[in-house]
């Protein structure tokens, strides 16, 4: 009895949310349906504003949805499908599983739909142009930084979030590409840690174990710095070990301003969520637009986090 | 009741030799890892896998109890992260002084236990279905709640000393360690003197049985729940305090260690069978291991196989011994 009463309240909950979409949407303005990879990290968030900012200023309207773990693929399809039921003018994407959703989206754009890939994008075929951060080239940038504060000399340990996410990979590869020039630089180490503060935290303390003569550690994303930062912390290795981080967030720009944390890679979320509703509103109006936008990666440090053109791309 | 008592009487018998071998593994491995790599026994390195195990072995204690009823709870991480989160909350959104926001939020912990066992007696849900419920509902308010945002408790440094102060002032003994020892014993002390360590035995064994020597069994489970809750609860204000923040996306996949840990220490996930003592030997195996691998430099995606070949050893050697 109690387990119909359950299903009932569920079926009505369903039922009004089916009903309350459509409704909602009757709106004259053009529609851009974004789907993220995730949706409660801070940097998702920090997308949503900048493609909220567009939205307002280009008068259309947009959704902002993504699965809660960045490893949902099934999650995201739905979601997919979802947003395409209510008839967008364009879909905006950062897949996880570029081709679990390449039909779809060839489907969506024989129909006339707009598809822009951002961040980790979409499959070539599909979309009409994509708007990212170019993570090879910031791997790079943070091996520039971190060879010029070795003086071209020293031992790396690399922590990195994910194995199988591209952006994440290509930073990691992007980093190693650039540390292969300098001879006298060796890496180590390589761990990852799923960007969980608690496990960066315990791979740090142990790599400083592993290897004495560690002389910096860079890490991927924001989870592995944090984490990495707590760890180096605990062992009172803070100071003696440099590390390089990536993205942002309060207790990153805490450790960056006391220099215990040398220095880190920000991405520009809020410029990469502006320029996507931006290209898909060029799109959708007939003009022509780059099919590869790349948004740009910053190094900042205590010395430059405050200037005009780096502090506006940090998010806490 | 002179049934339950034999058996578990029976119990004791079979527990010591499984606690003999797992305490053997862990010999062996610290050995091997000490040969690898003699910084391994070092103090400091000592002191690290100590402290990770902290929050692993708060959440597999708590599971513990579930797991002995024959239930399971696969929430205890998103649990403890939302705890965590509510503790943050109840601290720099509403002003409660921090002794209280830690209190509150333990006891969010708990409740959200007791709601899962309301789940698995009163509505007849499946353990595995009503904790997956309450995995998903603590995971998507824990987002809510926080807006999305770590909160940060920057503003009482005392709330990061709770779990990363030095105890006595003894250097690298972080009191974290203190904490789970002290909750070990807790733990120790529900399991072996009082009914809740009996009953939920008894339950995992013969729910039926038990229920016809008179004990509630329904409120046993919601209480038994409701303690793996609590223990989640202070999980949660350990890593919440080493992180300094409450982080709401944290906490994914810390319930399968945990259960790990708990079957490695000789839980039976059909109930009735198992310790105290030997979950938390279990959660030192999983991190003296993670460590030991770490320090030799294994790749990640390695460690993760060999934590799974030392469980299902773990088991095998435990239904060898059963069988004999």
């Amino acid at each position: 009895m109690k387990r119909n009463v359950l299903v009932f309240v569920l079926v009505v909950a369903l039922l009004t949310g089916l009903v309350a979409v459509p409704v909602m949407a009757n709106d004259e303005k053009p529609y851009i349906a974004m789907i993220a990879l995730g949706y409660g990290h801070q940097f998702w968030q920090a997308v949503r504003m900048g493609a909220e900012q567009a939205a307002e200023e280009f008068g259309v309207r947009i959704t902002f949805e993504g699965p809660e773990d960045e490893t949902m693929v099934d999650r995201q399809v739905d979601m997919l499908k979802t947003a395409l039921a209510n008839k967008p003018q364009a879909i905006a994407m950062a897949a996880i599983d570029t081709e679990s959703v390449a039909g779809i989206l060839q489907e969506a754009k024989a129909e006339g739909i707009v598809v822009v890939g951002f961040d980790a994008g979409v499959g070539d075929a599909e979309s009409d142009a994509k708007v990212s951060t170019d993570s090879v080239e910031a791997g790079r940038l943070a091996a520039e930084n971190a060879a010029r504060l070795l003086n071209n000399e020293g031992k790396i340990g690399i922590i990195g979030h994910s194995q199988t996410t591209i952006d994440a990979v290509q930073r990691v590869i992007g980093f190693q590409e650039k540390i292969a020039e300098f001879p006298g630089i060796q890496i180590v180490d390589i761990q990852y840690g799923e960007g969980d503060h608690l496990r960066s935290a315990e791979i740090a303390k142990t790599m400083t174990l592993a290897h004495a003569d560690i002389d910096l550690i860079y890490t991927s994303n924001e989870g592995s710095c944090v984490g990495a930062y707590i760890g180096l912390r605990e062992v009172g290795k803070i100071r003696d070990i440099m590390l390089v981080g990536f993205d942002s967030s309060a207790a990153m720009k805490d450790g960056i301003r006391t220099g215990e944390i040398v220095g880190a890679i920000t991405q520009d979320p809020v410029g990469m969520g502006y320029k996507t509703v931006e290209a898909a509103v060029k799109l959708l109006n007939g003009e022509q637009v780059d099919s590869f936008i790349d948004t740009g990666c910053y190094w900042y440090d205590a010395s430059n986090m405050d200037a005009d053109h780096i502090a506006p791309l940090l998010y806490d | 009741m002179t049934q339950t008592k034999t058996l578990g009487k029976r119990l004791t018998g079979t527990e010591f030799s499984h606690k003999l071998i797992i305490i053997a593994v862990l010999v062996l491995l610290v050995v091997f890892f000490y040969i690898m790599n003699p910084n391994y026994l070092s103090y400091g390195n000592i002191m690290t896998i100590l402290l990770a195990t902290c929050v692993n072995g708060m959440l597999a204690l708590g599971v513990s109890f579930v797991i002995f009823t024959g239930g399971i709870d696969i929430s205890v991480g998103a649990v403890m992260t939302f705890s965590s989160v509510m503790s943050g909350v109840a601290l720099t959104r509403w002003g409660f002084p921090l002794p209280a926001a830690i209190l509150f939020g333990i006891l969010v912990g708990g409740f959200c236990g007791a709601v899962s066992g309301i789940g698995v007696t009163k509505m007849f849900l499946p353990p595995f279905i009503a904790t997956m419920a309450m995995q998903m509902i603590t995971k998507g308010l824990s987002l809510v709640v926080s807006n999305m945002r770590p909160i940060y408790f920057t503003s009482e440094p005392v709330y990061q000393r709770i779990a990363t102060g030095s105890f006595l002032g003894i250097s690298g003994f972080h009191n974290a360690i203190v904490i789970l020892i002290a909750v070990t014993i807790i733990a120790y002390i529900l399991f072996s003197k009082t009914l809740i360590g009996r009953y939920s035995l008894a339950i995992g064994s013969n729910e039926e049985a038990a229920r016809l020597s008179g004990v509630n069994v329904d409120r046993w489970k919601i209480g038994i729940y409701a303690l793996g809750g609590l223990f989640a609860g202070v999980g949660g204000l350990i890593m919440s305090s080493r992180l300094g923040s409450a982080q709401p996306q944290l906490g994914v996949g810390y319930e399968l260690e945990a259960i790990a840990a708990a079957v490695i220490g000789g839980s039976s996930l059909s109930g009735g069978e198992g310790s105290i003592p030997g979950t938390i030997i279990g959660a030192l195996i999983i991190s003296s291991l993670t460590n030991g691998l770490r320090i030799m430099s294994v790749p990640t995606e390695l460690q993760s196989a060999f934590v799974g070949i030392v469980l299902a050893f773990a088991v095998y050697f435990d239904q060898m011994r059963k069988k004999r």
